[in-house]
C-alpha cells in the first residue's frame, strides 16, 4: 500500500481527535442549553492568543500557559453564558443565533484591534517520529492522545458524578429538573464552563500546530458546525464518530487531490447527506 | 407539616385558583379531587414552587416558604411526583433514582435510600440498568415514584398517579401508594379516580374550578350525595 495513503489516513486521525474535542463541546452546550454558540471557534482563537502571549511574550512555562488558558477559558464560557445568552435564553432561535455570530464579528474584529492581523506561532517546535518509513507529527500525535482524554474524562464525568447525571438528565426534560432538587441555572453555568474549558484545550493543542491570528476560527468553525449536524446536534457520540468521518476525507481527499479540493469533498458529502438523513447520521 | 391559607394563583391573564386552603398532618395520606381542568394540577405546581402563587400563605413544619424556587422546595422536604410521570427516558433506572438523591442531604444517604426503595420496589432493582423510558406505563409509575422518594421527603406529592394507565395497573399503582402509606410516609395525592383514591387516604378535598368545595375524612366524603351522583356514578 502506499507510504504516503497511509500517512493521510494516520493524519486524519490525528485531526479528529482534535475536531471531537470541539464537537463535544459544542454538542454539549446545545444538549443542554439547547442555544448553538457560533461563535464557538472564536473562542478558542482567544485561548490561542492567550498561551501566545503568556508563553511568547511573558516567558511563562508551557505547561502552565496551558492551564491558564484552559481555566481562563472556562471562566469566558461562563461570562458568554451570563452577559449573551441568559438575556436571550427565552426569545426566539433566531435571535440567539444573531447574539451568539454578534460574539463571532465582535470578537474578530477586537482581535484584530488589538493586536492586528499578523500570524503569529509561539515557536515550540516539536519532533517528527519516523515509524517504518511513515512520518507522523509528534505534535499531532499529542493533540490526538489529549483530544481522547478529555473525551474519555468528559464521559466519565457525565456518567458517574451528580451534576454530569443532572447535565444529561436537562437536556431530556428541563420542565422538571427544579423538582430534582437541581437549580437549573446552575446546571447551565457549569456547563458553559465546561464548553469553554474544551475549547480552552483545544486552543492549546492547535497553538502547537498553527499560527495564530484573528481569523483562525474561521478555518475551522464551519467544520465543526457540519460534524456537529453530521452526527446530530446535541448526540454527542454521533458528533465524536462524525468527526472521524471528516477528517478522513479531508485528509484523504488532500491526499488525492489538494486541500482546498478536500474540503469541497467534506461540505459536498454533508451536503448529499443531509439529503438523505436531514436529522444527521445518527439521529434517533 | 403543610399548610395552605388563601393561595391563588395562574398563568399570565388565566386565574386558575381562588383561596383554596388545605391542611396535610404529619403522618396523614390527604386527597385531592375534582374534574379535569379544576386547578388540581396547578396546586401542586405552586406546593413544589414551580409556579408562584400570587396571593395567600404557605407552610412547611410553621416555616412560611413563599416564594422559594421548585430546586430549593426538595431542601424543605418536598418532592413532587409529576403527572405523566416525566421521566428521564434516556437514563437508566437508577440513573433516575440517582437525579432524585441530587440534593445535599440525600447524597449522604444515597446507598441506604436506594437499598429502601428497592426493598419497597423490587421490580425497580430488576430493571436497574434498563433505560427508564422502555419501561411499561406501571413500572414507571414505580420508578417516579421511587425518584420522588430518593430525597427522603417528608411530604411526597403525587399528581395523578393512574392517569393513562390500564384498568389492572391502576390498581398496582393503588397498591404501591398503600404500601408508601404503611411506611409512614406523609402524602398529598391528587387524582380523578375518585374511588380508589378515597380508599387510600385519610381525608379529601374537592376542588372544582380552582376551589375548595367540599372537605372531610375519606369516609364521609365517600357517603356525600354530591360526590357519589357526580364522581363516583352511583
Amino acid at each position: 500500500m502506499d507510504l504516503y495513503l497511509v500517512e493521510a489516513i494516520i493524519n486524519g486521525i490525528l485531526l479528529g481527535g482534535v475536531l471531537a474535542l470541539l464537537a463535544l463541546g459544542l454538542n454539549l452546550i446545545f444538549g443542554v442549553i439547547d442555544v448553538v454558540w457560533i461563535a464557538y471557534a472564536d473562542i478558542v482563537m482567544c485561548g490561542m492568543y492567550v498561551i501566545y502571549f503568556l508563553y511568547a511574550s511573558y516567558g511563562v512555562p508551557l505547561p502552565l500557559a496551558f492551564l491558564i488558558a484552559i481555566v481562563a477559558m472556562a471562566g469566558f464560557g461562563m461570562l458568554v453564558h451570563i452577559l449573551i445568552i441568559s438575556p436571550v435564553l427565552n426569545s426566539a432561535p433566531i435571535n440567539q443565533l444573531l447574539a451568539t455570530g454578534g460574539l463571532l464579528f465582535f470578537l474578530q474584529s477586537f482581535a484584530t484591534l488589538l493586536f492586528g492581523t499578523d500570524f503569529r506561532n509561539i515557536g515550540v517546535r516539536l519532533p517528527v517520529l519516523e515509524v517504518g518509513s511513515v512520518y507522523i507529527s509528534f505534535s499531532r500525535l499529542i493533540a490526538f492522545g489529549v483530544g481522547l482524554v478529555g473525551a474519555i474524562v468528559l464521559y466519565v464525568f457525565l456518567k458517574r458524578t451528580y451534576i454530569g447525571t443532572a447535565i444529561r438528565a436537562i437536556a431530556q426534560d428541563r420542565d422538571i429538573i427544579g423538582l430534582m432538587g437541581v437549580d437549573q441555572r446552575r446546571i447551565y453555568l457549569v456547563t458553559s464552563a465546561i464548553g469553554g474549558a474544551l475549547a480552552g484545550l483545544a486552543a492549546c493543542l492547535l497553538a502547537l500546530q498553527y499560527d495564530v491570528h484573528p481569523y483562525i476560527g474561521n478555518t475551522f468553525g464551519p467544520v465543526i458546525f457540519m460534524i456537529c449536524v453530521l452526527g446530530g446536534l446535541g448526540n454527542m457520540i454521533g458528533g465524536f464518530i462524525a468527526s472521524f468521518i471528516i477528517s478522513q476525507i479531508i485528509s484523504i481527499g488532500g491526499y488525492y487531490s489538494s486541500t482546498e479540493l478536500a474540503y469541497v469533498f467534506a461540505f459536498g458529502f454533508f451536503i448529499v447527506l443531509m439529503f438523505i438523513r436531514p436529522r444527521g447520521l445518527f439521529a434517533r | 407539616m403543610l399548610s395552605l391559607t388563601a393561595i391563588s394563583a395562574g398563568y399570565g391573564s388565566f386565574q386558575a385558583l381562588f383561596g383554596v386552603s388545605l391542611e396535610v398532618p404529619q403522618g396523614e395520606a390527604v386527597g385531592v379531587i375534582g374534574p379535569n381542568g379544576a386547578g388540581k394540577t396547578t396546586l401542586m405546581r405552586v406546593i413544589s414552587g414551580l409556579i408562584p402563587m400570587r396571593e395567600g400563605a404557605m407552610t412547611v413544619e410553621g416555616r412560611s416558604v413563599e416564594g422559594l424556587p421548585a430546586h430549593r422546595m426538595v431542601e424543605q422536604g418536598i418532592a413532587h411526583v409529576p403527572e405523566n410521570r416525566r421521566l428521564f427516558p434516556r437514563l437508566s433506572v437508577e440513573e433516575n433514582l440517582r437525579i432524585g438523591a441530587f440534593i445535599p442531604r440525600a447524597r449522604a444517604g444515597f446507598a441506604a435510600q436506594l437499598d429502601w426503595v428497592y426493598h419497597l420496589f423490587p421490580r425497580l432493582k430488576d430493571r436497574r440498568d434498563q433505560l427508564a423510558g422502555t419501561m411499561s406505563g406501571g413500572e414507571q409509575q414505580m420508578c417516579a415514584i421511587g425518584r420522588a422518594l430518593m430525597s427522603k421527603p417528608k411530604l411526597l406529592l403525587m399528581d395523578e398517579p393512574s392517569a393513562g394507565l390500564a384498568p389492572l395497573v391502576v390498581q398496582q399503582v393503588f397498591d404501591l401508594v398503600r404500601r408508601i402509606r404503611a411506611e409512614g410516609q406523609t402524602v398529598l395525592i391528587v387524582e380523578q379516580n375518585v374511588q380508589q383514591v378515597l380508599d387510600v387516604v385519610d381525608r379529601a378535598y374537592l376542588l372544582e374550578v380552582g376551589a375548595i368545595k367540599l372537605s372531610g375524612t375519606a369516609a364521609e366524603l365517600k357517603n356525600n350525595s354530591l360526590i357519589r351522583t357526580s364522581y363516583m356514578g352511583l
